[in-house]
């Protein structure tokens, strides 16, 4: 039990629209262990980023609990709990402050945290850059002066300025270039080594998932219809969705294509 | 032989800044045949978006942008036609799918007095009841469950694969000869990006439109073009048929994108060299793939 970082038991999150009630995230409970990378798939509306708004205390869960270390979050999250769990998000453009330098922008975690002293923060802040691969000096550096690469870099440096333990990764590299996506996703995976981090990675890119997630947690509607480590969902699926999105996946190898054919035809047989 | 629907001959652009002239363009030569499925695939920032909107007329309005080279459009020199019947070829002859459906269709109108008004490109005296039929027969065309609801509907109350087949249907509405497609599937889902590429296909194919996909994702190249253009920083360093080409690919800077992008089938994160010389090597081009002679 010890080894399981976040618990949810029959979490639910319903929002009530005009049309009626919507059931965003439908009973659903899953762990998350420990050091792994536990990737949440599906297509948007599937529920996957009201999930991880859940469990960065964005939304209050309408029924079930979520466990932190054992211990029930509260609806209302204390500072220890905000900085155990972060978040990084697609578009570094709009997730930071276009007015502040990112040296300012990472020194506020620092400040809203109290982490460190106030004397050294700033120096903190360069070496947090240089840990995400970025010249100390790009601290005084304003967003806009930065490629797309460079500030996703940031938003990476900035959850790990709070020495957070779970990080919310949503859609982190779907902006990206290939070059660029291919050098961040392995950043991600140094740092998870380098600090023993567990990730949430929340993505519709398969092929990313495939390489980066030890497990994977398919949704559909709000409801997780599969959890199963990677190599499994791979290779042999249990449920038909998850065939269907893996078939979907554009390729650009003929190996691929033959895995995706071999996954389509058995959702045929079986429907 | 009759000219290619689109060809490109030594186009440069530059933009006028404070410090001098920023060179984007370096002189890319392309061409697509009627029928045909051209992708001009680069990295952001690369000079893709900006060839199709050259090729439309709308960089030429800039003050700061500075445009020569040959563009021909069914063999019309585009740069010898006058600013009126230029304007006359977009959205009829010529038409353009933008990356992000839900911010390229009007919020504060309906989708049917905006497939009205495209339709008036071509028809300008069509009524709206008229219009409507024909929206609606081209909302079918894309797949759209109920047309006329949609069609009743404002952009915001879609998803964003219901707005890009609107998207679709309007732009190949006017049956253009020469369809833009810049990053159509981007914004979607996996699942429906499958459908709409598969749709888009369909449709080109059953009106023998012309088509320049413009990506940055290689797979979904891959998946729907005929013939693609490596494009790297205002350069095509190579040029070969789709298969061929992922099969085979031959230009440094192709075979890093190549490697860069995650396998379905594994084996991990790829290794990513540092951005290399080798990238401006000179252009490659596969067999049977040359640019055509201009016809007079």
């Amino acid at each position: 039990m010890s080894d399981n970082l976040l618990t949810l038991t029959s979490v639910s999150k319903v929002f009530h629209t005009p049309s009626g009630e919507l059931r965003a995230v439908d009973n659903v409970s899953f762990d998350v262990r420990e050091g792994e990378c536990l990737a949440i798939v599906g297509e948007s509306g599937s529920g996957k980023s009201t999930l991880a708004n859940m469990v960065l205390g964005i939304y209050a869960p309408s029924e079930g609990d979520i466990r932190y270390r054992g211990v029930a979050l509260p609806a209302r999250r204390e500072l220890k709990h905000r900085r155990a769990i972060q978040l990084v998000q697609q578009n570094p453009m709009s997730s930071l402050n276009p007015r502040r330098s990112i040296g300012a922008s990472l020194r506020l975690a620092l400040d809203v945290h109290g982490i460190g002293e106030k004397s050294k923060r700033w120096q903190r802040v360069g070496e947090l850059l240089e840990e995400v691969g970025l010249p100390g000096d790009y601290r005084s550096r304003s967003p806009a002066a930065l490629s797309g690469g460079q500030r996703q870099r940031v938003a990476i440096a900035r959850a790990l300025a709070c020495q957070s333990d779970l990080v919310v990764l949503d859609e982190p590299t779907s902006a990206l270039d290939v070059l660029v996506q291919a050098r961040v996703l392995k950043l991600l995976n140094e740092l998870r080594a380098s600090r023993g981090l567990t990730y949430i990675f929340i993505t519709h890119d398969l092929s990313v998932v495939r390489n980066i997630a030890e497990r994977v947690a398919v949704f559909e509607a709000g409801k997780l219809v599969e959890l199963n480590p990677t190599e499994k969902i791979f290779v042999d699926p249990d449920h038909p969705y998850t065939r269907r999105l893996i078939a979907a996946v554009p390729v650009v190898t003929k190996e691929e294509e033959e895995l995706r054919a071999r996954l389509a035809k058995t959702t045929h047989e079986q429907p | 032989m009759s000219a290619p629907t689109l060809r490109i001959k030594d186009l440069r652009l530059g933009f006028q800044g404070w410090s001098g002239t920023v060179e984007v363009l370096h002189g890319i030569s392309m061409h697509i045949r009627k029928g045909e499925r051209v992708a001009l695939v680069g990295e952001s920032g690369s000079g893709k978006s900006v060839t199709a909107r050259i090729v439309l007329g709308l960089l030429q309005q800039l003050r700061s942008a500075r445009v020569s080279g040959l563009v021909e459009f069914e063999g019309r020199d585009l740069e010898k036609l006058k600013a009126r019947e230029r304007s006359r070829l977009r959205g009829t002859a010529m038409s353009m799918i933008f990356q992000d459906p839900t911010s390229s269709l009007n919020p504060v109108y309906t989708i049917g007095v905006q497939f009205h008004e495209v339709l008036r490109r071509r028809h300008p005296d069509i009524r709206m009841p008229q219009a409507r039929e024909m929206a609606i027969k081209a909302l079918q065309d894309v797949a759209i469950p109920d047309p006329a609801r949609a069609l009743d509907s404002y952009s915001f109350q879609l998803s964003g694969g219901m707005n890009q087949r609107v998207m679709i249907a309007m732009a190949l509405a006017n049956e253009p000869s020469l369809l833009l497609a810049d990053e159509p599937g981007t914004a979607l889902d996996v699942t429906v990006q499958a459908q709409t590429l598969k749709l888009m296909r369909d449709l080109v194919e059953e009106h023998h439109t012309s088509v320049l996909f413009i990506s940055h994702n290689l797979g979904v190249v891959r998946e729907f073009a005929d013939r693609v253009y490596v494009i790297y920083k205002g350069r095509i360093v190579e040029h070969g048929p789709a298969e061929g080409l992922f099969e085979d690919p031959r230009h440094p800077y192709t075979q890093a994108l190549m490697r860069a992008v995650p396998r379905l089938t594994g084996g991990g994160i790829p290794e990513i060299d540092d951005v290399s010389q080798d990238y401006f090597a000179p252009l490659v081009v596969h067999e049977g793939c040359g640019e055509p002679e201009a016809v007079s």
